[in-house]
């Protein structure tokens, strides 16, 4: 025991950290999922150095050209390079991952962690609320949404967010339930903390990790609704390098150029697969049934 | 037992992301569970009126056009009810409502509740081909994966059935359409049938190959068979994903009881082990899923019928999302509601009639 302690001089949260990505890594699957987002990670991160092109240059001589030469994927019926619009296009996915994120996860806790403390009517509603938007496909709620808004990148993004808070203020509200009758909270309470301390400082912190991972769990589906918005027209609009709206604008060249939906669709296809495979691992990870497992 | 397990995959959901059958309900009377919907119903009107109504383009110019005068406006503002409060605006739109009255297309110029009957059986032809195929396919590979758990089998269906998960539909659909219909051409390509069939048959129950076996017209049927096949495909095996992980977790949980364990020691052969004593015990579970699987299939068939131009409810949708007509978009999201609704409401009841366990 005492040699375990010594062991880890790393903080607590890093140590568990480190030991979810260990059991990753361990299963080929997830540590594929892995690889392939930390490969679009540094690929968005160095798009200028890994584009060969100006993903926006067109160049009407060589329009439609197949994969091969001077362009690895070919070009478009504009004549831009398909592979250097893919490699700027993560960073448009990357965006819109991070700033879904960070909206749904602070409404969901909001609403999840004050409904399961107060509890009573005020839960109820909430609750009932959240059911209501989890009673639509999130696709269909999303395309609502952004009807009313106009298309737009940025509108994609809040129609996302606003179907996607719910599932995790369910998941936020049902750990507040296991903590709001522990010890330290009842403390908290009889050293006159205000409810909204409680929350905030006791209550929170708790449902962080699980809400974390819920999040990134909730990430294959986002890049999916978003390249769906993206190919109804509803999402980024052209001449922006995001893939969905890439396959759109394919789709009228496809029989005899494949490459123009092809490649952007294999790009949707492993990244969104990468996460479901991640989170199929972290699911398995947290499981204390499986954790046990050689 | 199913509260937990239904709880634990509510709070890390399946890949399928259906959110998963209300715990909840389950635990109460009928009327109390009648009661909730009517409220989630109600909610559903709060929620299309609100989407309705935040709209920046004006609802006025949208009917009298850009060169109207000023009191052509006005008179169209009041007809339309938008100088009255707003809650007097949400009461007539649900009185509106609850006496069938959604309003007009603006691009056909026909009630748009009229439009979307003629349009559903097209959607519901091809969903229900799409569930046939994908709850086959989910439940022979979860059971396969259950039986073999970590073993070569069982990451084989997960990676599989993850793929179908991971896909963008509507890119699955292009490139089916370029490799099955340009490429060897062993099926049909767009729409539902080939184009000269088109207005061969009486349209009597809207479902097309009912249809063509009414007028006794084989071509026909084989034409929309062909046209359906590749699109219902692609939809049922992304819809495969979530059959084949919950039939799995559910497999696994009968096979480790000790029931199992006493059959085989009994000397059953394995076959029998599974399919009559294991699987007979979960199919309870299963068409519960299947239900709600059928739901969120209407979500990929918004995609795909746009790929394929098939003329059904999805088609519908989004020709109408581009041109702004608010009226048939937002009672086609309200359509999508109730009919999430009521499955879930179905599935729920099925539960209750079928498991001894929960009367």
């Amino acid at each position: 025991m005492t040699a375990q302690i010594a062991k880890s001089s790393i903080p607590g949260p890093m140590q568990a950290l480190w030991n979810i990505v260990r059991f990753l890594l361990k299963s080929p699957t997830s540590a594929f999922g892995l690889i392939v987002i930390s490969v679009l990670v540094v690929v968005a991160l160095l798009a200028p150095w890994i584009a060969t092109h100006d993903p926006y240059a067109q160049d009407l001589q060589n329009v439609l050209q197949a994969p091969g030469g001077a362009h690895l994927f070919g070009t478009d019926e504009l004549g831009r390079d398909i592979f250097s619009r893919i490699v700027w296009g993560t960073r448009i996915t990357l965006t819109i991952i991070f700033l879904v994120s960070i909206v749904v996860g602070p409404i969901g806790l909001a609403v999840g962690t004050t409904s399961g403390y107060i509890g009573g009517k005020f839960d109820t509603v909430m609750m009932r609320i959240t059911d209501i938007f989890l009673s639509f496909p999130s696709l269909i709620l999303s395309l609502a949404f952004v009807a009313a808004l106009g298309p737009s990148l940025n509108n994609a993004i809040i129609a996302i967010a606003l179907t996607s808070w719910p599932p995790i203020a369910r998941l936020a509200r049902a750990e507040t339930l296991t903590f709001r009758s522990a010890d330290y909270v009842a403390a908290a309470r009889l050293q006159g903390a205000s409810t909204g301390r409680i929350i905030f400082k006791s209550i929170v912190p708790m449902c962080l990790p699980s809400v974390l991972i819920r999040i990134t769990l909730n990430m294959a589906t986002v890049i999916l609704t978003a390249a769906g918005l993206g190919f109804l027209g509803l999402g980024a609009q052209p001449p922006m390098p995001e893939w969905g709206a890439m396959i759109a604008m394919g789709r009228r060249y496809m029989i005899d150029s494949w490459w123009l939906v092809t490649f952007p669709g294999i790009a949707i296809l492993c990244v969104s697969l990468a996460f479901n495979l991640l989170g199929d691992g972290l699911r398995d990870a947290l499981d204390p049934k499986q954790m046990n497992r050689k | 037992m199913r509260r937990s397990k239904i709880a634990r995959w509510g709070l890390l959901p399946a890949a399928g992301e259906v959110p998963a059958p209300r715990r909840k309900l389950n635990l109460r009377p009928i009327g109390a569970q009648l009661f909730t919907v009517a409220v989630t119903l109600f909610g559903l009107l709060v929620l299309t009126f609100v989407i309705g109504r935040m709209m920046p383009a004006d609802p006025v110019r949208a009917i009298v056009g850009e060169d109207a005068t000023r009191e052509t406006y006005e008179m169209v503002f009041r007809q339309l009810g938008l100088d009255r409060p707003i809650w007097e605006q949400f009461f007539i739109y649900l009185r509106d409502v609850l006496t069938g009255n959604f309003g007009v297309s603006i691009r056909t110029g026909q009630p748009v509740i009229q439009d979307i009957l003629h349009v559903l059986p097209a959607t519901i032809e091809l969903a229900t081909f799409a569930i046939l195929i994908g709850a086959t396919l989910g439940v022979t590979l979860g059971v396969v994966a259950a039986v073999n758990k970590d073993r070569w089998p069982d990451h084989l269906v997960r990676v599989f059935s993850l793929m179908g998960h991971s896909m963008p539909i509507f890119w699955t659909g292009m490139i089916g359409l370029l490799l099955f219909y340009a490429y060897f051409g062993w099926v049909g390509g767009s729409g539902r049938m080939e184009s000269f069939y088109i207005g061969l048959v009486d349209d009597v129950t809207g479902f097309l190959l009912i249809d063509s076996i009414i007028a006794g017209d084989w071509d026909v049927f084989w034409s929309a068979l062909n046209h359906l096949i590749l699109p219902a495909s692609i939809l049922g095996y992304s819809s495969s994903a979530y059959i084949t992980r919950m039939t799995r977790s559910f497999m696994l949980d009968q096979i480790n009881q000790e029931y199992i364990t006493t059959a085989r020691v009994k000397g059953l052969s394995s076959r029998q082990t599974i399919w009559r004593h294991a699987f007979l015990n979960i199919r309870v579970q299963l068409v519960t899923i299947v239900a709600l699987a059928y739901g969120s299939l209407l979500e990929g068939a918004v995609l795909i019928e746009t790929v394929f131009a098939w003329p059904g409810f999805g088609q519908y949708l989004t020709s109408n999302l581009l041109i702004g007509d608010m009226n048939a978009v937002m009672t086609c999201v309200l359509i999508v509601g109730v009919i999430f609704i009521a499955l879930n409401l179905i599935s729920d009841m099925l539960y209750r009639i079928f498991d001894p366990r929960t009367r």
